[in-house]
């Protein structure tokens, strides 16, 4: 007997029969918040996988936790590691960059609306 | 806070050979959601309560002249408050996130997890299906508690997914409250039969509604030269339990699949009849009717008891309105009507001698020698180990 082959991924996240409740007013803000809640169950997931990963290290003897709280970087490596950390800051953040873009854009005159860019290609 | 309010890791939950095979990332996602859960129990409940008794019912007050007076109001009165909506949101998306989780385990291993059952279950005379047994209104009009598909659904031929599924996030949502095999509530009814009466050694058991059996087994360890007979409508939920039960060597219960409106055992034929969380999760017309199945099928002398959450008599407005977060908000559509039924009057229109009613509080035995001690004055609501046990004996 062949089973049809199924799709985990999207079974896993299947919606419940039964209209689902909102609470806030605005839909918006629950889901935004929903996503942001399973970031930090993700989160949480990789914390206690280096948890586990530490404990694991120090229990062979290769180094010990203390030694990991201990450690600084050389200068050289502080570098790298402050370069990462600026990106990262501003990876997660682009949405609040690229708002304040669009409010000085458009006191300028350089984000115009897209139906306004229509309106003048059409006629140019 | 001291480890003991801590809930257990998830790494302690029961293994048998159907449990699916969990790695370190699923293990962290049901810590995080028992924690989750445990915050928003015992952090931010607390500050609805608040809210509600500084701002919103003086505001009630203020307009209609009266406090509250039914759930009803409550809840009304509540949607607006922002703290009730934080609460709510970051629980439904709690439960949602539980299901996400529990699926995304099972469903990567199904394969492997209907084969271990199918083994299990190969030629076995102790369970019994019936693919003519109609999945009734109450159990698929909205899928219950937000489990996708609902007991019942069977994405591949001889499925448990949503038995598997099922089993593996009770733990986290409960927080361990009902001991490593989810089987506290079977536990505390074995322990107040021991306790209580003693003398009442049932040759003939029934479970209604058993789904993985996790309630039934605790019965069958404890009154091992009685036959067991648990049934439920889903496929599904009867294959994993009798092979979860198989597993554990309990081999006294029959798991047969059948609507617990129409059994066609004979009259007086179960000396004990039970049910564990199950009436909420039925119907107006499919209560009574069962209930008088029981009285038909019990024998003279037997006892039918059941497990359930508190009923709202006697209660103030808005602890009914917490207890019906689930009913609105978490896809348990009986869950507000039953809670409200006098119960005794119920029993006696299905037959029971209304002198032999009995309702009473049973707490959930938990496994001390491994979890934190359960907390006794804090309930989550709908999840916690306290229940009423209501019943009848049989004159």
């Amino acid at each position: 007997m062949s089973t049809p082959p199924i799709d985990p991924i999207a079974l896993a996240n299947a919606k419940a029969r039964g209209k689902r409740p909102y609470f806030f007013k605005d839909a918006d803000v629950e889901r935004v918040l929903s996503i942001a809640m399973a970031i930090a169950m993700e989160h949480a997931v990789t914390r206690q996988r280096l948890d586990a990963l530490e404990r694991l290290i120090e229990a062979k003897g290769l180094l010990t936790r203390a030694e990991l709280d201990g450690w600084s970087a050389e200068p050289e490596a502080e570098a790298e590691r402050t370069r990462w950390m600026k990106e990262y800051i501003a990876r997660v953040l682009r949405i609040v960059q690229q708002e304040n873009e669009s409010v000085e854009r458009s006191a300028s005159g350089i984000d115009q609306p897209m139906e306004q860019v229509m309106e003048e290609l059409r006629h140019s | 806070m001291t480890t003991r309010e801590l809930p257990p890791s998830w790494t302690h939950v029961g293994r048998h050979a159907v449990f699916p095979q969990a790695g370190i990332d699923d293990i962290a996602r049901f810590d995080f959601l028992a924690n989750l859960n445990g915050f928003l129990s015992g952090q931010v409940l607390p500050k609805v309560r608040e809210a509600y008794e500084s701002k919103v019912k003086p505001a009630f007050e203020q307009a209609a002249g009266r406090a509250p007076q039914t759930r009803h109001e409550v809840r009304k009165a509540m949607a607006h408050d922002a703290t009730w909506q934080t609460w709510s949101a970051l629980r439904r998306g709690s439960m949602e996130m539980r299901q996400q989780a529990g699926r995304g385990l099972v469903f990567r291993q199904l394969d492997a997890l209907n084969q271990r059952a199918a083994v299990l279950n190969a030629d076995a005379p102790m369970l019994k299906l019936d693919p003519t047994v109609q999945v009734p209104r109450y159990a698929c009009a909205v899928d219950i508690h937000c489990m996708p598909g609902g007991y019942h659904t069977e994405v591949v031929p001889n499925d448990v997914s949503a038995a598997a599924n099922y089993d593996s996030g009770i733990f986290a949502t409960t927080g361990g409250m009902l001991g490593r095999y989810n089987d506290g509530g079977g536990q505390a009814l074995v322990q107040w039969l021991a306790s209580e009466h003693p003398q009442f050694k049932p040759r003939r058991i029934l479970d209604i509604g058993c789904t993985i059996g996790h309630n039934t087994v605790p019965l069958a360890l404890a009154f091992a030269d009685a036959k067991i007979v648990a049934v439920d409508v889903s496929a599904p939920m009867l294959r994993y339990g009798h092979a979860r039960a198989k597993s554990m060597h309990v081999d006294n219960i029959e798991f047969s699949q059948a609507d617990g409106e129409h059994l066609d055992y004979p009259d007086g034929h179960f000396d004990l009849i039970m049910t564990s969380m199950f009436w909420h999760e039925t119907s107006a017309t499919a209560m009574p009717r069962m209930l008088g199945e029981i009285q038909r099928m019990l024998a003279p002398g037997g006892l039918t008891v059941h497990l359930e959450q508190p009923q709202y008599q006697g209660m103030d407005p808005y602890e009914q309105f917490i207890r019906d977060w689930d009913a609105y908000n978490n896809n348990e559509p009986f869950w507000s009507v039953m809670h409200e039924y006098e119960l005794q009057p119920m029993m006696a229109a299905a037959g029971f001698d209304p002198e032999r009613y009995f309702e009473t509080r049973l707490r959930g035995v938990v496994d001390r020698s491994i979890f934190p001690v359960a907390s006794g004055e804090k309930e989550d609501f709908g999840r916690a180990a306290l229940w009423t046990a209501f019943g009848a004996w049989k004159a």
